[in-house]
């Protein structure tokens, strides 16, 4: 039997990859999966959280943000591909037309 | 009694439906709510006027205006045989020239405005005419002058009607400044501003004095100086007569109204309404005198040589009204309000005819430039000849009694009186002889125009020529009330009806005294009369020659004496150089500094704050990292 600590271990460390992804890296899909990472140290959590505790409440949560994140990526990659359209490039650096 | 509120209020009425609907509704129907209003005014002054000589005087306050501890004003009325008179003139002038005016207007651009500042100007004069105290007379007072601003000025394109415009309402504030002065040291002396309780307590008041600058000043006098300081500016008399020959600008139904019916008779008529302020001054009357003496002669030498068909007929205007107060200084009130109403008929006549002969020739003023307008326009010639011949003072005529009432007063007044009296029987000469040129020059010789302008040349519609007519009628027959009773037993009515409110003139002569001061008058008349018809009729380049030879005089008088020059150099231009360094000190740094400085820091402000937004996705991004961490941080240690 895997210890409680070890998943939620697990799920911080995979969250700090993803704050250091969404963070430090330029290509905008990588900070996308960035950002489906973090979620999905959540998820982890939620569902260790939820098995030890032996309730179903934590996994219903987890279910409602894999829909959200569904439907995020979705409307994300689509944004992302009108954007490409008009200017090819996915570099967030080169995608500042909007600043004072 | 309550329905000649109605007096006033109707050309009001008036005024507001063409502003507000002229542009959009009425346009040019303009006429149809103007003259038929002026006309119920006429109508009701009318039956005014029949009240007031059955003996029955109006006044009644309509309306507490102002309230405050022990100072009370009214809008009230009073409606007595001098006001009465001023309404019939007011009236009855103002109708003929509203009529007039539906011709010399048609297919002006601004037609519902005209009518609706000439509706306006009529009921600023009516209230003048109709207050019942100090402080609604000033309205109507300064309401008069704001009129003329807007009517001088109505062809504000031109830049010469502008600025007369401007001028008149400029000349006018130095002397309305001393006429409010005047009302504000009438309220502290007599504690009301109502006619009858200040006029009531004029006795009581008299030999109080007031320091003035370390000098003790009789104030009765005082107040009386600075009443007539006001009437000076809107009279037109020396030294703020500048502003009327300029006002000829205006549409000339406009000068009509001015010259004849409102404006500047509002000077006489309050000089005289002030009657029993007056009396009890003896400087101020003496003032009064000879400022109407020395302007009637004045006026009349620029008029000499003036080559405008309508500046010579304001000259003209500002003589007569130093007639008025010649009259007014001697102590003959009603002389000189007989005058200012006779006088009202004849000017209005003369310039309405020169607006006919300007309207025929298509905007031409220069006499230089007329000339044999006889056989074209018959009946502006006709009218004219009779007016010049009421204003010359042609027996039988208006201007013949009145004028003739005024010099014999003046020649009873005294020494000053004998002195002028030769003032103004000199001045009637140079009238005789200015108008019979203004005559010549237009009506006689051969047409001096183009070609063109010959082949145009029409006699007026009737609906300019018919009030001419009318007025003419009024210029023969309106002295007719006012015959002296050396000619005719009970022949002065207007005198006597006047009396209650002017009293009667002081000083007798004898009969032969009279007859001489009459027989001058005439004989100055007719030798005014023979002179220009020598100089410009017989012998034609006499006038050039006499100009040649006497071209110093000749260029002075064309010059009006400088005195526009002179105003220029010590007053506007100082003023205006004044100006600029303000502008230049005062406004750019001080005015402007605020007024961009504020705005500046905040820009600038902002400009800082807007950098904060850089675009970078990546920064957004540890902002809220940042931002999460420290929610948490503060969730976590501050719980």
């Amino acid at each position: 039997m895997v210890p409680l600590s070890w998943y939620i271990l697990l799920s911080a460390v995979m969250f700090c990859i993803g704050i250091f992804g969404f963070l430090a890296r330029r290509n905008l899909i990588i900070i996308f999966i960035s950002i489906e990472l973090m979620l999905n140290s959540v998820n982890i959590s939620l569902v260790a959280f939820s098995h030890y505790l032996q309730s179903l409440r934590g996994q219903v949560l987890v279910f409602f943000i894999i829909t959200v994140a569904a439907a995020e990526a979705a409307i994300g990659l689509a944004i992302l591909i009108a954007y490409y359209k008009n200017n090819p490039t996915i570099k967030v650096d080169e995608i500042n037309l909007l600043k004072g | 009694m309550l329905k000649y509120i109605l007096i006033p209020l109707l050309p009001f009425a008036s005024f507001l439906i063409n502003i507000l609907l002229g542009r959009n509704f009425i346009k040019d129907r303009a006429h149809w709510i103007a003259v038929p209003a002026v006309f119920g005014s006429f109508v009701l002054a009318v039956s005014a006027f029949l009240e007031v000589m059955n003996g029955n005087t109006i006044n009644i306050n309509v309306y507490s205006w102002i309230a405050s501890g022990d100072f009370t004003v009214s809008v009230g009325f009073l409606i007595d045989q001098l006001s009465a008179v001023m309404l019939m003139v007011v009236t009855s002038i103002g109708t003929l020239i509203f009529i007039y005016s539906i011709g010399y207007m048609h297919g002006d651009g601004g037609y519902y405005r005209f009518f609706a500042y000439l509706s306006l100007f009529v009921f600023s004069m009516l209230i003048l005419v109709m207050a019942n105290n100090f402080l609604l007379l000033y309205f109507g007072w300064e309401a008069v002058g704001l009129c003329s601003y807007f009517l001088i000025g109505y062809w504000f394109h031109k830049k010469s009607a502008a600025d007369a415009g401007k001028k008149a309402f400029i000349v006018n504030r130095f002397g309305d400044f001393g006429f409010g002065l005047g009302v504000i040291l009438i309220f502290l002396t007599f504690g009301s501003l109502e006619y009858l309780q200040v006029f009531g307590g004029a006795g009581a008041a008299m030999g109080q004095t007031i320091s003035l600058f370390g000098y003790e000043v009789d104030l009765l006098t005082l107040i009386c100086l600075l009443l007539f300081c006001g009437a000076v500016g809107k009279s037109a008399q020396i030294p703020l007569h500048v502003w009327l020959p300029d006002a000829m600008e205006g549409p000339t139904p406009v000068s009509a109204l001015i010259h004849a019916a409102t404006m500047v008779t509002a000077g006489v008529f309050m000089v005289a309404r002030c009657n029993p302020l007056f009396n009890l001054s003896e400087v101020a009357m003496n003032t009064v005198a000879v400022t109407g003496g020395v302007t009637a002669i004045f006026a009349a030498t620029i008029a000499l040589v003036q080559n405008d068909i309508k500046r010579v007929i304001a000259y003209s205007t500002v003589s007569q009204l130093g007639y008025m107060f010649l009259a007014l200084g001697v102590g003959a009130y009603s002389a000189g309000i007989f005058h200012l109403y006779t006088h009202a008929y004849f000017k209005a006549l003369l310039f309405l005819g020169s607006g006919s002969v300007i309207h025929a020739l298509h905007d031409v003023q220069d006499m230089r430039n007329m000339g044999g307008l006889k056989k074209h326009m018959p009946v502006t010639y006709a009218v004219f000849i009779i007016a010049t011949l009421s204003i010359t003072g042609i027996p039988g005529l208006a201007g013949f009694f009145s004028k003739d009432e005024i010099l014999w007063r003046t020649y009873l007044a005294g020494d000053l009186g004998k002195l002028l009296w030769f003032l103004g029987t000199t001045a009637a000469l140079l009238t005789a002889f200015y108008s019979w040129r203004l005559i010549y020059m237009t009506f006689h010789g051969k047409f001096r125009g183009t070609h063109e302008q010959e082949h145009h040349l029409h006699e007026s519609p009737k609906v300019i020529t018919v009030p001419l007519m009318l007025l003419a009628v009024g210029a023969v027959a309106a002295g007719w009330v006012g015959i002296p009773p050396v000619i005719m037993e009970h022949g002065d009515r207007i005198g006597e009806f006047l009396a209650p409110v002017l009293g009667h003139p002081e000083g007798h002569g004898t009969h032969a005294e009279e007859y001489m001061v009459m027989g001058a008058s005439i004989f100055v008349a007719l030798l005014g009369w023979f002179v220009a018809h020598r100089m410009y009729v017989k012998t034609p380049e006499l006038p050039r020659k006499l100009g040649a030879s006497l071209q110093p005089v000749y260029n002075l008088l064309l010059n009006k004496y400088y005195v526009d020059e002179l105003y220029s150099k010590t007053l506007v231009q100082p003023v205006l150089r004044a100006a600029d360094r303000i502008i230049l000190g005062f406004d750019t740094y001080v005015i402007e500094g605020i007024v961009n400085g504020v705005p500046g820091l905040i820009g600038a402000f902002s400009r800082k704050l807007r950098e904060v937004q850089t675009g970078m996705l990546s920064n957004y991004a540890l902002v809220m990292a940042l931002g999460a961490l420290c929610i948490v941080g503060i969730w976590i240690f501050l719980r």
